[in-house]
Order: C-alpha cells, then structure tokens, then sequence
C-alpha cells in the first residue's frame, strides 16, 4: 500500500508526462502480480461500489477529531476534500511525512488491502465498520489515509489519463501499445492472472471483447486545410451514447463508449443484432428515435435511468442503432483496412440486414466545403451536435490520434449568468471554490439554471476563490451562497424542460466561456430569454 | 476611537503611541523596528531601523545602501520616551526577532513570524511571558501540523539521489532568504556534496555565511560555471519557475518547500514534480502552545487564519481579537 500511495502521490503532483509514466514503470517492475493487477484497475479508473458512504465519514470525523465541530467544518472548507480532511486531521501526532516514510503501519499489500479489508466491509454492520476504519485512521501515515478514504468512497480520481497507464505498460512489457489497450478494454477482474496474460500478450479475451474506441479531435483550422472535399466522409455528429455491438458465438453484446455493457437496457438493437452473421463488431451510435427522427439526448437519459424498462418507455423512448464502422468481418480484424473499404462492407452487412434498429450513418452528399458548411448551420435542427470528417483512406486507430478524424461542432448557444453559489472543486482544486451556479432573473429574483466548473484561468479561479470567502452571504456545508454581482458568459449545448429544476429548464454541457467583468447583475440574461430559445428549438424539431 | 493599547494598528503599520515607533510598518515612517528581513516585513523609506544584530547582514542587503540601521543584541534594553523594548529570538529567520515592549509595568510582545522546530540557521524561539501576545496566525488551521525536520530533510535527499540516479537535475524551489539556507544547513548533516544556486539566493547564502552558519558549499548555477547540470540539486527561488533561466538545465525534476505543501490541492496546483512540508512558521499545534507559555491574558492575530484561531481562543477562555495588517506574502 505504501508503495502504491507513493506512486499516487507522483501521478498527483507532477505535470510531466515523462515523470508519470517513469514512476508508473518504476512501480510494476517492482511490483507483484496480484497488487500490479488492482493498481492498473485503479489507475485506470475503475471504481469498486462504494462500501461507505461520505455522510458517515464526515460524522465520524467530526467524532474523532477532538475539534470543535464548526473548526472540523472550517477546516474541512479550506481543504475541499474530505479524505483529505480526515488525514489531515485524524492521523497520528507528530503526523508521517506526506511521503509516508518513518511509518511501519501501512505495509499491507495492495491486493490484501482490498481482499482481507475493504471488499469485506459490506457485509459488516455500522459498528463493526465504524470501529475498523476509525482505526486504519489512526494508524496509517497520511497518504495512505487519505487514499484508503477515496477508495471506500469510490471518489478516486487518478491524475493520470488511461492512454498513459497504456503507454507505462506498453514500455514495461516491451508490446505496441494496441495489445496493451486491447487487454484492457472491456470486462476484466484484478487477478494476477490477468496479470501474468497480459504480460505474456496472450489476452485471448472472451468472446464478447470490444475493440478500443477510435475518437476524432474538434477541427480547429480553416476547413479547406483538410484538402479535397472528395477524400473525406462526412457525417452527422450523432448526440447519443457511442456504442460497439460485438457479435460472435452466437452471442450479442452491446458495449457503451465507458465499457460499460448495456446489452440488457437496449433489447430492441440487440433483437435485430442477432441477425448479424457471426464474427462482426460494429461501430455506431445509440440513439432515442421515434417518428423517423432523433429525440434530444436527454429523452435517451431518460431511457437509461429508468430500473426497469416497460413497454410504456419502450414504445415513447424506441432506441436505434446508427452504425459508423465496420471492425471485425467474418471473425477478422478489419480496422487496418482503408475507411472506404469497411464503410463498402458495412453498407453490404447492412443492406441484407435490413433493419430499422440498425442502419447505416450515411455519408452526407454535399460535395463541397462550402455546401457542407451551409448544412452544418442546419445541424441544430436536425437533432445532431455538428458534422464529422473522416479520411476516406483513415484506418480504425486507438484514442484520440489527430489528423485522420474531425468532428465540426455547431457554436454552442450562450447566455449571461450571475454567480450564486460556489462550492470546493475536485482534485487539482479542492481548496479553492471552483464548482460554481449561475442563475438568470426571473422578475426581481435570480433563478439557479446552470452549474458550470470549467473555462477559467487559474489567474482568474484565485480571484474568484479570494472574492467568494470574503462575500459569503451563507453557508450551507461546503457550498457558499455569494453576493450576487459578477456575471458570466456561458456556453451550452442544448436545452430541455425538466420540472425536477427550479427554472423549469435544463442545460446541456453548460461551461464558462468569460467573466464579463464589464456587466452589472442587472444586466444579465433573464429566464424568458432562454425559455424563447427552448421554444425556438421545438419549433424548429416540429 | 480613542484607545489605550499600547500597540495599535493605523494605516501605516503596528503603533507604539506611548513610545512613537513603528513595528514592520507598511509605508515609510520616522522609527521602525523591524522583527525581521523577508519583504511584508521590511520595507523601504522610513527613516531609522532598529533590529536584531545577527540580521543586520540581510536587512543590509535588502535595504538602500544608505538607510539608517541600529542594530541591537537579542536581549538588550532600548528606551523610546518612557517605553522599553528588547528584541529576542523568534526562531523564524537568521537575526528574526520578537518585539518585548514594556511600560507602565505592562508587557507586550509582538511576535513577528516564528516558529518553534529546530533550525540550525537562527536561534532558537525565547518564550517571553506577557500581559497582550501580538501572534502571527499564517498556518493556524489543525490541519497544518509540521513533520520532524530532520524526515524532511531526509526526504529531499531521497528524491534528489533519485533523480540522480536518472541523470536528471532537481532544481527546489524554496524562499530566497531562510528556508533556501535552512535547506542547505540541514542538507549538511547528510552530505558534503555543492548545491548549485540562483542568484537571488547566492547573496543571502553570503550573509548567511558571515554570520557563522554551516551551510553546504554552493556555486552560482551560471552556465559558465558548470558545464552540464546532470545530477545536480539547484536551489531557487519560487519566481523562477518557468522562466527562461530554467532552460539550461535541460531535462529536470522540481520540487518545493514550503508549509503550504501540506495541503494537496496546493500540491497538485503549483504543478511541481514534489512538494516537501516545510515551513518557518509556527504550525496549529505551536501556535497554541506558544500562546499557552506566554501566559497572556490577551491575544491579537496577523496574517493568515485568525478568524479560526480568534474563535477557537475564545472559546478556550483567551480573550483574542484579530488585527488588520498588510502581512501575509512572503518574498
Ligand atoms: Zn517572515
Ligand atoms: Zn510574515
């Protein structure tokens, strides 16, 4: 454990991908195979359930720190983190370097740390548990307090990227990197099995293994860069969840973009999938359809978060499946062949396919840039977020290579907001407030209709942190109401009602895009403002 | 408001009325009586200075060449009209000072920044008992508790060898006056080896060494006097980070010191390869128990988190109050 937390600390502090991936190199060499196993599960981003929840945390904390409650509060705002809080607050007096050198406590293994502690707490009652971890509290050095906390939170946020751990594992196994992000695509579990067939390349896999996603970059230069028009394959941008359905031995499954498997919330995609020839994996869109056009995304979330599916939302909410790519043809691996070669193959599949739940995303005929640019001004009233641009002659790659892909997004929509409430960021940010809520007037009051944390320069985050701890109007645990006087400039991408909001509306991927220091409140935008937009777009679906 | 606090604050800094001087004022002022050198401290244009002899070399190099310095043995009495003052050992900084003010037969101390580990570049912090403590609060939260230095060190000589061991420099960023000398003088008990330095650091290592303090032998980190950097520890400023001075060392590692590295979103924030705790202010727990020795029966706070420490002191039965000062920014 110790040694894990000292990589967490490296991967968490520094900037420099070099240094990342030599102390994640550093580490598996030296590490067996079983703690190896859970640490690439973790670096990598999986997340075991949850098994206490941060409401418990913070009331033990509150029991343990021998503090005044409100000073565990005020302590707890300036830090942003609570794990953090905890180590900081709980271990023990004179505390362990942040290094976690000098302790002796904390030598359990990785791998024991969840097999013999953490995976068995489930099943415990609130007591047992309560006395467990108060105790690991008290004996281990401060990082690994603090990771342990995030790990029975399930809050843990690695300041790696997954195409890094790939990188690290590709150097440490000496193998190109596709094998490494094949193995660790899809389902697997932290053994050293895993382990040892990763490291031997010899991840056969199961039948249901997904291939690595393949993601376009935003175009950022003038579009006639790009060359003839006729090299390229144009697209709707798709609003859904990417998907691959994975179709061998007789099996069918269908994969999100997260690797999630989300066969069983789609069975409509799944039905016409088992008409597929065995021995092919497809490339597409999720996508909720009805009346022959595209619902806004929200209605697929809402699909998703429904427990059960019944026959009521199956037939408001039908899902179709608007395949890309073709990557697997007849049990063989196709995504070194030209785009024009799989684009010509998948259009055969699916012909003789001929499903409504699964058809092809057709190439859009305009045969100019220009023309091309007119219909992407349509774009919004199609339901779709821009246009795609893919090299005719592009392979299937991994992550996100530039060059080969493009996505061509419509301009968000923007509006004026004030800030009303702020709250402690995640990460590199938790002790400065950086989560913030903007509101639109609605007659004399400011109705909340957006929380936004990105598009601010740390220049700007530090201001703002400073103004907000010194104009706090109230405090409601970690999140400050403020003054309201600065206005915002906001992007966003869509825009539905939704009756569980205040506002009566919901934004889709709301973001700052300025501090408009030159605006007073009152000049921000009103909520009749971005009703007019809502009903606007409606018009323009009808 | 009339008041009869021998020490106020007015626009112009910490004020003796009964005595007429100033303490580490803002702006430039007759009498100034300085605790110690760091620049929210020590500032230029008042007339006369008074400090602690061991400092007098730093304050030297930070003040204009002809500005007027009286320098005082820690302990010695000092009379402004009917108003003794003495300076002792705050333990912060070389030659940092406590201010004992006494009149009337009431005592006054006014802290300066202190704290209460070890240093082996500065003597050690004197507990004065008094009626009014004037306490800095910088670092007084709980969360702030301070590592043995010793651990500290140790650590920074790891992670140097470390990157050594992949040819690699380590340049640490720490203050230019005290921690970058604290820093070699504890680096000494590990090693003999030179450390390379930034200019900005190079002068103060000077002053540091004619006062008598044992450091680690140091060249300038001027292309011209090393060839290849490869291995190296260069000590800097916290300014130079990304700045073009940076260049020559090619690939590197960075580190910094500082108290704020005990927090993790200040780790990860300054963008620093490493982030090593250590601090030359008192933390949460040498707050508490240099206001308990003291014995006041009242406490005014500067910088940093009074309103937690005033709350918490109050409660504890300290009638305690916060001041409004311009400290805080250390350089
Ligand atoms: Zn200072
Ligand atoms: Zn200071």
């Amino acid at each position: 454990m110790r040694l894990f937390a000292n990589l967490f600390e490296t991967l968490d502090t520094t900037t420099s991908t070099h240094a990342k991936i030599d102390a994640m190199v550093d580490y598996f060499r030296g590490a067996d195979p079983a703690d190896a196993a859970w640490a690439v599960y973790i670096l990598i981003g999986r997340r075991l359930k949850r098994s206490v929840g941060p409401s418990l945390l913070h009331t033990w904390l509150i029991e343990e720190a021998g503090l005044p409650g409100w000073l565990v509060e005020e302590t707890y705002g300036s830090i942003g983190d609570l794990a953090e809080t905890v180590a900081l607050l709980v271990t023990p007096d004179p505390p362990a370097p942040p290094d976690g050198r000098g302790s002796t406590s904390s030598e359990l293994r990785l791998r024991d740390w969840f097999h013999e502690r953490i995976l068995l707490l489930p099943s415990l009652d609130l007591e047992e548990k309560r006395r467990l971890i108060v105790g690991w509290w008290r004996s281990l050095p401060y990082r690994e307090c603090f990771l342990v906390n995030k790990l029975l939170t399930g809050s843990l946020r690695v300041g790696v990227s997954r195409v890094l751990v790939t990188r690290a594992l590709a150097e440490l196994f000496d193998q190109p990197r596709t094998h490494v992000e094949r193995a660790l695509i899809g389902a697997w579990d932290p053994t050293p099995e895993f382990w040892g067939a990763m490291m031997r390349d010899e991840s056969s896999t199961d039948s249901t293994h997904p291939y690595p996603f393949f993601l376009a970059s935003p175009l950022e230069g003038p579009i006639g860069a790009l060359g003839p028009r006729k090299d390229w394959l144009a697209e709707w941008k798709w609003d859904g969840i990417r998907g691959q359905i994975v179709r061998r031995a007789g099996q069918c499954t269908l994969w999100s973009r997260g690797e999630e498997i989300i066969t069983d919330r789609f069975p409509e995609i799944v039905a016409a999938a088992a008409a597929l020839p065995d021995g092919i994996v497809l490339d597409g869109e999720v996508l909720a359809w009805r009346d022959d056009r595209v619902l806004p995304f929200a209605q697929l979330q809402q699909r998703i978060g429904r427990r059960k599916l019944t026959q009521k939302i199956l037939k408001e909410i039908p899902a179709r499946f608007k395949a890309y790519d073709i990557l697997e043809w007849d049990a063989e691996d196709w995504r070194n062949r030209p785009l024009q070669e799989r684009r010509a193959q998948l259009q055969s599949v699916l012909t003789s396919l001929a499903s409504k739940q699964i058809d092809i995303s057709v190439g859009l005929r305009e045969d100019s840039w220009e023309a091309l640019a007119v219909l992407r001004e349509s774009a919004r009233t199609q339901g779709v977020e821009g246009l795609m641009l893919k090299a005719w002659d592009s392979p299937y790659g991994t992550g996100r290579q530039r060059g080969a892909w493009w996505k061509w997004k419509i301009a968000p929509f923007v509006f004026d907001g004030v800030l009303l409430y702020a709250a402690p960021g995640h990460g590199r940010r938790s002790n400065l407030y950086t989560d913030y809520t903007f509101g639109v007037w609605h007659g004399e009051v400011l109705v909340p209709v957006a929380k936004a944390y990105s598009g601010l320069t740390d220049d700007e985050i530090r201001t703002l942190d400073k103004w907000i701890r010194s104009h706090t109007r109230e405090k409601f645990g970690n999140v400050r109401s403020v003054e309201p006087v600065h206005v915002f400039e906001l992007a966003f991408e869509g825009i539905a009602r939704s009756p569980r909001h205040k506002s009566g509306i919901a934004l889709r991927f709301p973001r700052i895009k300025l501090w408009r220091t030159d605006k007073r409140a009152v000049e921000a935008d009103t909520l009749g403002n971005l009703q007019a937009v809502l009903e606007q777009l409606q018009r323009d679906v009808r | 408001m009339i008041s009869d606090d021998l020490v106020v604050a007015t626009p112009r800094g910490l004020y003796c009325t009964a005595g007429d001087f100033y303490i580490d004022p803002w702006q430039p002022v007759e009498r100034a009586v300085i605790t110690h050198a760091h620049g929210d401290h020590l500032r230029g244009g008042s007339s006369r200075y008074y400090l602690a002899r061991p400092g007098e070399g730093v304050a030297r190099i930070r003040l204009p060449k002809d500005a007027f310095v009286a320098s005082l043995e820690y302990g010695e009495q000092h009379t402004f009209d009917r108003v003794r003052i003495s300076l002792h050992p705050a333990g912060h900084i070389l030659g940092s000072s406590q201010v004992r003010i006494e009149h009337d037969g009431c005592v006054w101390v006014v802290s300066g920044d202190y704290k209460r580990e070890f240093d082996p570049t500065c003597a050690p912090f004197e507990v004065l008992a008094c009626n009014v403590f004037i306490s800095e609060a910088t670092f007084a939260l709980p969360a702030y508790r301070w590592s043995s230095t010793p651990i500290v060190a140790r650590e920074i000589f790891d992670w140097w060898n470390s990157n050594r061991e992949k040819g690699f420099v380590s340049v640490l960023f720490a203050y230019a006056l005290g921690k970058a000398q604290r820093i070699l003088a504890e680096l000494a008990t590990l090693t003999n080896e030179a450390v390379y330095v930034h200019g900005a650091v190079a002068s103060l290592v000077e002053a540091y060494r004619e006062a008598g303090v044992t450091m680690l032998p140091t060249f300038p980190a001027t292309v011209v006097s090393a060839k290849n950097f490869a291995g190296a520890l260069v000590l800097a400023p916290p300014s130079a980070a990304g700045s073009p001075w940076m260049r020559r060392f090619g690939e590197c590692r960075t580190g910094f010191c500082s108290g704020w590295m005990r927090v993790r979103g200040n780790r990860r924030r300054r963008g620093y390869d490493r982030g090593f705790v250590l601090s030359d202010h008192a933390d949460w727990p040498g707050l508490l128990r240099t206001i308990r020795e003291t014995h006041a029966g009242r406490v005014l706070l500067t910088h940093g988190y009074t309103d937690a420490m005033c709350r918490y002191l109050q409660e504890q039965g300290v009638a305690a109050t916060a001041l409004r000062t311009e400290y805080g920014a250390e350089n």
